[in-house]
């Protein structure tokens, strides 16, 4: 196949990618709109049921969260859904929240069966829907990926475009292998508007055509850098769209208000997932800031130049590693930690489109504006 | 028990805290116990014990995240700020640009942002605070590593994992059995007093806590020493001509302090080819002429008159000479100038290295010929190596060699007024008069293909452009530090897994005898209760193996 024809395909797989996410995106909204109405009465029987359960419970003089985990859940009709105080199901005698949480929404794959009593037909068929085509939306957005490669015959890596669609398809990926071990249809819209967002950036902010390299990014360290900075890049997007909705659940618990996030799992368990996503990022980002420096004394005959890119990327280093003090230094609170994280993720997309763009600097490899 | 959900969720019913009970908080299990004197507490103090609190508060966590902070926001003006040390034309253009904050900001600092002052105490108080928490966090480590577990307490069902059953066995084989599973998942396990068990695992991750900090101080002594004893100098250097590694013959030279620039070891090096290439694709659009490789061969022998290797430098590619690292930076052209005085003595002849301009080689350059007489002369233009006369004046098309041409500007005076040192690349005209044409309307303009010789008015004698060669930016540099660096920032990212990756767990054991079955059978009532550092999804479930309940909690 000639490589016009390879670009062709790529291109014809990007796109329709982007319009079944987009039919995705409908489903996991749709989701989430679906349970509104439902959760009032839920709430109610959840109350009910959970007070019966308890005084079983403690009758049987069994105050552990292993069995509670086990039992409590099914005579409740929706852990999550049941309350707007921090996940219910954290209420669960002896458990902590992590325990409670994994009863609410760690079951299972996507298509979630114990956790659905009490969520409406339509909303589940919408996320059923939602998550087929997530599923279809990353096959394509793959393939698209892969065929970029064969017709450039390198790894995806060589600029803005091929940045941003490698990190999507990261995201994308991230997103589909951990449903499989949780339930994350309440995170679909959070991941796939994002990816959405991005992929549209690419193709009409970003787009260049395919060519070779110039000869300082042809190295295979330029493959081992920039495929971690894609894959830790996509991480830490996926870690900040949780830690917006811890803040949004947050505020959501503390004025006691309804709305669709009262579907989501509590503030406190959305924390901790956005921490669990935030530790696996950080360790590649400073893998990343190694390789990148190595490189850089292969290339340019000095591992640190203070270029404005090793600039951003070690304040994004900073940013993460204070973020991880703050979580465990007293006095300070999640949320002010939180934002320290988000303000990371603010310097990263910086990182990823000013400084490339209008900054001077040795990785000016954008690929655009010549 | 009820599930009344708290303000944090995390507090059950009964009031306990997810925090450890009682006397498990006052070991160093908790990061912030030590940490615990930060409380406002003004007690008088004597000088020794202002120094004291003045310690405490340098190495509490709030002081280290406070630093970290500064530490991110005070490296962002070294992104929006030219900087000196990277591109002193720009740095100056800009103080130029603006000469009311120009001046101001370079006082502050602000065009050597990672020399400054500022940073400098940032990072320093840092790295102190650093040390002073990590050091004891170390030696509490080193304890608590040959202190057992500590002793179960009163109701260890009631922590945050439990787990109670009554089964059918002796108190002593429930106890082994428990035992013997804990020891199965790696965990140290004393037996304080008869009937209970303390467990405990991951003291990995302190350890690693711990070395990725200490690791991060290898760094920065790393960083320290390659200013400190490493060094790197620049040279241009043609094709066909010989490198000698001594200070004379570099261009620029920038030794760290300790560094003896007398002592370079005596190697050569003899540019023999260099060979670049560039996108010929037409149809490549704005990818046209874009570099594509660069690969520059080189004579090399190590001692002055010893035996010639060959070896190429590529950009990714450098040459290890054993006293200092060869670099492929840069490349250009040099194009051979002869000048001839009147009477045909040759004055000038060399191969004069231009600099290019853009991607197509618009290169700008001078050639000075001070022995010229009456007056010096000098030139100073562009060399385009495809060259071609537009409105915008003249301009490169393609980066190879296709139509090389010359287009020079003529003067005459003084070449070194004031005996300053002067860019080898531009003329300095303060002492100088440009020539005109021969009509006397303008300045003489000369536009010169290869092989061309041109007649310079008023007997002033030719310019010869002889041919093109090309040169090799070459960059040689020392950093003594880099593998200490290298190593410490592996070892920081190994700790960084541990800490990250490792659970501290703790599994506190308790049987007592229950009511014997119906048939008089023994029966035991084993109270277990697990405890996790931090958020900890994966205890219940590990907890639910070790009581041998595969089943899953969730
Ligand atoms: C160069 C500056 C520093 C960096 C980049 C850094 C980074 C980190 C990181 C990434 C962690 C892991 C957090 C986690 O467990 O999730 C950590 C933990 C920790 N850091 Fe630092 N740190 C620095 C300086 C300091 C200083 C000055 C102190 C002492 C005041 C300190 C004390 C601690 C402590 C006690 C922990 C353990 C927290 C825990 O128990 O989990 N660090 N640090």
């Amino acid at each position: 196949m000639s490589d016009l024809t390879l670009a062709q395909l790529s291109m014809w797989s990007l796109y329709s990618a982007m319009a079944v996410l987009a039919l995705a995106l409908l489903g996991y909204t749709a989701y989430l709109a679906g349970l509104v109405p439902a959760r009032s009465a839920a709430r109610e029987s959840a109350r009910e049921s959970a007070v019966a359960e308890d005084r079983e419970l403690v009758g049987a003089g069994v105050g552990s969260g292993v069995a509670a985990g086990g039992v409590g859940m099914p005579s409740a009709p929706d852990a999550v859904a049941s309350d707007g105080m921090p996940s219910a199901s954290v209420g669960i005698p002896g458990a902590i929240g992590a325990v409670g949480g994994k009863a609410g929404a760690g079951d299972s794959a996507p298509s979630g069966r114990a956790i659905d009593i009490g969520v409406p037909v339509r909303a589940r068929k919408a996320a059923g829907i939602g998550w087929s085509l997530t599923l279809l939306g990353t096959v394509l957005l793959t393939v698209a990926v892969l065929l970029r490669a064969l017709e450039v015959h390198r790894a995806p890596l060589g600029n803005m475009f091929e940045f941003a669609i490698s990190g999507s398809m990261v995201a994308m990926l991230a997103y589909v292998a951990w449903s499989f071990r949780r339930d994350l249809r309440w995170l679909g819209v959070f991941v796939v508007a994002p990816v959405l967002g991005t992929l549209m950036l690419a193709i009409s902010v970003w787009y260049v055509d395919a060519a070779e390299l110039m000869p300082s990014l042809k190295s295979y360290w330029l493959v081992i850098h920039v495929s971690i900075a894609v894959i830790s890049t996509a991480l830490f997007g996926i870690g900040a769209a949780l830690s917006v909705l811890y803040l949004w659940q947050d505020r959501v618990e503390t004025a006691g208000t309804r709305s669709f996030m009262n579907r989501l799992p509590g503030a406190r368990q959305l924390e901790h997932l956005s921490y669990t996503v935030h530790i696996m990022a950080f360790p590649l980002w400073t893998f990343t800031v190694i390789v990148g420096a190595i490189w850089a004394r292969q290339a340019w005959g000095s591992y640190w130049n203070w270029d404005p890119k090793e600039v951003w990327s070690f304040v994004i280093w900073v940013a993460y590693a204070a973020y991880l003090h703050a979580r465990v230094t007293s006095g300070w609170r999640r949320q002010n930690a939180t934002l320290i994280a988000l303000a990371g993720f603010a310097c990263l997309i910086i990182n990823y489109t000013v400084v490339n763009f209008f900054f001077v600097g040795q990785h000016s490899y954008s690929g655009l504006g010549r | 028990m009820t599930a009344k959900p708290s303000a944090d969720g995390i507090r059950d019913a009964d009031g306990i805290p997810d925090e450890p009970a009682a006397d498990i908080a006052t070991d160093p299990f908790d990061a912030d116990a030590a940490d615990g004197t930060d409380a406002p507490r003004l007690p008088r103090l004597g000088p020794i014990g202002w120094l004291r609190w003045t310690w405490r508060q340098l190495t509490s966590m709030r002081s280290a995240l406070f630093l970290l902070l500064m530490l991110a926001v005070a490296a962002l003006p070294g992104s929006t700020f030219p900087q000196r040390s990277i591109d002193p034309t720009r740095t100056t253009q800009w103080i130029t640009d603006h000469p009311t904050a120009g001046p101001i900001l370079d006082k502050l600092g602000f065009f050597e942002v990672y020399a400054s002052p500022w940073f400098a105490a940032i990072y320093l108080l840092l790295f102190i605070s650093l040390v002073g928490c990590v050091l004891p966090r170390a030696a509490q480590h080193w304890r608590a590593l040959r202190t057992p577990p500590p002793r179960p307490p009163k109701n260890p069902e009631r922590l945050a994992s439990a787990h109670v059953e009554t089964v059918d066995a002796t108190a002593g084989e429930v106890l082994e059995q428990w035992r013997a599973r804990l020891r199965k998942a790696h965990y140290r396990v004393v037996s304080h007093e008869d009937g209970t068990l303390s467990a405990e695992k991951g003291y990995l991750k302190e350890t690693g806590n711990i070395v990725f900090h200490l690791a991060l101080i290898g760094v920065i002594v790393g960083v320290g020493i390659g200013h400190l004893w490493g060094w790197k100098g620049d040279v241009i250097l043609p094709v066909g001509k010989t490198f000698a590694n001594t200070l004379s013959r570099y261009d620029t030279f920038s030794p760290g302090p300790n560094v003896d620039p007398s002592r370079l070891a005596p190697y050569t090096l003899t540019l023999t080819k260099l060979d670049a290439q560039f996108n010929e694709d037409v149809a490549a659009g704005n990818q046209l002429g874009m570099p594509r490789d660069f690969t520059a061969s080189v004579d090399f022998a190590p001692t002055a008159g010893g035996a010639v290797q060959h070896e190429t430098i590529k950009v990714n590619h450098p040459l290890e000479t054993g006293d200092g690292t060869v670099f492929l930076l840069g490349n250009g052209y040099a194009p051979k100038i002869t000048v001839r005085d009147a009477a045909g003595h040759v004055l000038y002849s060399d191969a004069t290295p231009f600099l290019a301009q853009d991607n197509n080689y618009k290169s700008v350059g001078a050639v000075k010929v001070a022995g010229a007489a009456p007056k010096q002369l000098g030139f100073a233009g562009l060399f385009l190596p495809t060259g071609k006369v537009t409105a915008h004046g003249p301009v490169s098309m393609f980066p190879q060699p296709l139509d090389p041409r010359l287009a020079l500007t003529v003067f005459e005076g003084e070449l070194f007024p004031r005996g300053a040192p002067q860019s080898v690349y531009a003329l300095d005209t303060t002492a100088m008069t440009q020539v005109q044409a021969e009509d006397g309307k303008d300045a003489l303009r000369l536009w010169l293909a290869v092989g061309e010789t041109y007649q310079l008015p008023g007997g002033r004698g030719s310019i010869t452009f002889d041919g093109v060669e090309r040169w090799a930016g070459l960059s040689i540099r020392t950093d003594p530090g880099k593998s200490l660096t290298l190593g410490s920032a592996l070892l920081a990212l190994a700790g960084l897994i541990a800490v990250l990756v490792v659970r501290r767990r703790r599994v506190f054991v308790r049987v007592a005898e229950a009511a014997p079955g119906p048939d008089g059978e023994p029966r035991t009532l084993v109270r277990v209760g697990a405890l996790a550092k931090d958020d900890d999804e994966g205890m219940a479930q590990e907890l639910a193996t070790l009581a041998d309940r595969p089943e899953d909690p969730r």
